[in-house]
């Protein structure tokens, strides 16, 4: 009691906007990155809504065909760029990760803040084409040339903010491997680590070791645009392939960077809610490796019908089955653990079980696109478009929302209201998948990916799906609305483990933290990190 | 009353902690080199794809310019080696000595280059102009990566020379010691990885024939 009096919490410690925006606290830089994500979010979600509410009807409802490619291009910019890649590493990674690893921030504090304002500034490039230029870029988030070495539209300007905002993942993944080497808790090993921590791990090395290569692509794409001098024009000697490659070299791995920390998140509160410990942690800490480590080998799978030799796409194809095998690994692993668990179904325990049967659904569909026959049929239909969305909204987005319930009562101190954030979890769901899964069975029709129109065959998907973009806005609006009043029910004293039974070492520190994140020495359970048989007591 | 001391991790993240430093400074430097991987994958396709234009053009560069810089600045890299240990002994003033040492080759560096750009900016081998754009594809390319390699390259070397620099003014300040070095050798590391991108970029440019 006395010591929540004495350790002012990191909330409250400094006053004003500068104490934020200048901040070197990581629990500070991680709620930055949140507002701003979310703010991002909704900019790139209504754009979305936009181009929904284009295709009702076939024909031309709203916009000119120009204005809709630049719509779905921006709609890609925003939410890979601004929002899916930072996601999760930059908000709860930045905030839990030195907690969990019972330290009081990450090595290099100053270069975190960096970090944040490079993404701002990337963030404001990025938005500055809707002012400013010819109009934003039109050619699709891939920027493929030769189209993007030839429209008028702003691609250069779009371009250099992607280029930009590749230094800020750049400082955010070696900070976290630093940290993560060095600032572990006397006792943590890296088989003692919560796996969170092992799933940022993983990532930080994608994000480290394939961003450079999309920086110098894009800075190339920049150079064809001033000079013209033929590194990917066709029409002087240059080769588009070549950029396709150097473009998905970076960009499949980067389909890692937003899928594994979700993983990480899946793999806490799973046991949290099941009251047990994590079934194969092993299995699910070197599995995020694996995932790491193959797909690096796997971008061929984008270009199976932009012209590559047969037996390179059996290759790709191959390769691209393996990455199924430690994916398939955690699925099995996390059911498995909520098996004789004591399940304990909270809001976010939903968020994570909508992951698990959305992530599937993405995932086995991503087999159907990486099996080569059915390539040539589904490649550049509605049926990617639904699959990656099940994989980066059903899945990312689903678990990023998950850990944003859980764990909101330690970041602020409050308690939401947990009925609503049920409905808002239900509606969320139903009009996620009202949303996308007509769009996959649009693809299987036939329906190409990328058009303002369409023929009247596909009419019905199409208003299903666009209904369902309706209720994801309502569910959005109602769980982020839920969120926001939680902010107002100031009279509860939030405990220090909310759920009970967080077992990671930020349920022993107070809710919210202090500024050096414990008053007291963590103490680590004895057998690894979800050792519940040896769970310490937590004494508030 | 035992809470008024507040409580203090023994592992913070505001320690001094070499290691760590050096460690990002590697991570880094795998960043950098993964920056130039993917122009020398284009280097290797685009010569695969033009062999002879490649080396028709290669033969316009100066091989004699190219290989005084080379050993501008492998003797460079040895005087920031030779800085690092001088500070290592505690030996401050012949740390600075030997990094203003380093500071001037890569000075002579960029003046060399400039008399190299310049004097093929002169005879029309650049984007826009006439002779550029009259060369056939394969050798307008080798062009185009040459100017674009070296000057990312160059770019680098300014930038270490900030560096160094930094490092030079940290030292006088008392602020590197025999204790607190890692300034240096991670200003040494960085050098060291512009001097090994040179050391690929020499044979590719000027060398293969």
């Amino acid at each position: 009691m006395t010591s929540t009096a004495l350790n002012l919490n990191y909330l409250q410690a400094k006053k004003g906007i500068f104490s934020w925006i200048f901040s070197v606290d990581h629990k500070r830089i991680g709620l930055l990155y949140l507002y701003s994500l979310i703010t991002f979010f909704l900019v790139g979600a209504t754009l979305g809504v936009l181009m929904r509410l284009e295709l009702l009807n076939p024909g031309k409802d709203l916009f000119e065909a120009q204005t809709y490619n630049q719509i779905f291009t921006m709609h890609g910019v925003i939410m890979i760029f601004l929002f899916i890649i930072p996601s999760i590493p930059a908000v709860f990674g930045n905030f839990f990760l030195p907690i969990m690893l019972g330290t009081d921030d990450v090595s290099f504090p100053r270069l975190n803040l960096l970090s944040w304002w490079i993404y701002i500034i990337g963030a404001i490039m990025a938005l500055s084409t809707l002012l400013f230029g010819d109009g934003p870029a039109d050619t699709g988030w891939t920027f493929y040339v030769p189209y993007s070495v030839k429209t008028g539209t702003n691609v250069t300007m779009s371009v250099l903010a992607a280029f930009v905002l590749g230094f800020s993942s750049i400082l955010t993944g070696l900070n976290f491997i630093v940290t993560i080497h060095r600032l572990k808790t006397p006792g943590m090993t890296f088989l003692k680590m919560p796996l969170f921590a092992w799933a940022l791990y993983a990532t930080s090395w994608i994000q480290l070791l394939a961003t450079p290569v999309i920086g110098i692509t894009l800075l190339m794409i920049v150079a064809e645009r001033v000079f013209g001098v033929g590194l990917f024009d066709p029409s002087i000697g240059g080769d588009p392939i070549l950029y396709q490659h150097l473009f998905w070299i970076y960009s499949h791995p980067a389909v890692y960077i937003m899928a594994l920390p979700a993983f990480g998140i899946i793999s806490e509160l799973l046991p949290t809610f099941s009251n047990r410990t994590i079934f194969g942690y092993k299995a699910i800490a070197f599995s995020s490796l694996a995932i790491a480590f193959v797909g690096y080998f796997v971008w061929g799978h984008h270009m199976f019908t932009s012209g590559m030799s047969g037996l390179a796409r059996i290759i790709y194809s191959i390769m691209t089955f393996l990455v199924a095998i430690p994916t398939a690994i955690k699925v099995f692993n996390w059911v498995a653990t909520l098996y004789k668990g004591s399940i304990d179904v909270q809001p976010p325990l939903l968020y994570g079980l909508g992951f698990i049967f959305q992530f599937m659904i993405g995932g086995l569909s991503g087999l159907v696109l990486g099996a080569l026959a059915t390539d040539i049929h589904l490649h550049d239909t509605y049926f990617v478009v639904g699959h990656f969305h099940y994989v980066m909204f059903g899945g990312t987005g689903f678990a990023f929302f998950g850990a944003l319930h859980y764990w909101y009562p330690k970041i602020w101190g409050r308690m939401y209201n947990k009925l609503v954030a049920n409905i808002a979890f239900f509606i969320l769901f139903i009009g996620f998948n009202l949303l996308y899964f007509p769009m996959m069975i649009a693809g299987l029709m036939g329906m190409p990916r990328r058009y303002y129109d369409y023929l009247p065959e596909f009419h019905l998907p199409n208003m299903i799906s666009t209904y369902g973009s309706w209720v994801l806005a309502i569910g959005l609006l109602l769980m982020l609305g839920n969120l926001i009043a939680g902010f107002r029910r100031k009279h509860e004293k939030i405990a220090r483990n909310p759920w009970g039974t967080g077992i990671t070492l930020e349920w022993q520190t107070l809710s919210p933290p202090p500024v050096a994140n414990f008053d007291r020495m963590p103490v680590l359970p004895k057998d690894g990190p979800y050792d519940y048989d040896h769970k310490p007591e937590i004494k508030e | 009353m035992e809470h008024t001391s507040a409580f203090s991790l023994p592992n913070s993240g505001h320690n001094r902690d070499a290691e760590a430093s050096k460690m990002g400074m590697w991570l880094f430097l795998f960043t950098e080199l993964l920056l130039f991987g993917g122009l020398f994958i284009v280097y290797m396709v685009y010569r695969s794809l033009n062999p002879e234009s490649f080396l028709l053009a290669s033969f316009e560069l100066d091989v004699a310019m190219g290989t005084f810089n080379t050993i501008v600045l492998l003797v460079s890299s040895m005087t920031i080696a030779m800085s690092i240990t001088a500070i290592q002994t505690g030996d401050a003033k012949k740390s600075i000595f030997l990094l203003y040492t380093t500071l001037g080759l890569a000075i002579v560096f960029l003046i060399v280059k400039y008399f190299e750009w310049s004097a093929k900016i002169h005879h029309g081998l650049f984007p826009g102009f006439e002779v550029y754009d009259g060369l056939p594809p394969g050798e307008s390319l080798f062009f185009f990566l040459y100017f674009f390699m070296t000057g990312l390259h160059a770019l680098h070397i300014i930038i270490g020379g900030i560096i160094i620099s930094v490092v030079i003014y940290r030292t006088k300040k008392g602020l590197v010691t025999k204790e607190k070095y890692t300034l240096t050798e991670n200003a040494g590391l960085y050098w060291h990885l512009v001097d090994l991108i040179w050391i690929y970029l020499f044979p590719l440019f000027y060398l293969i024939h």
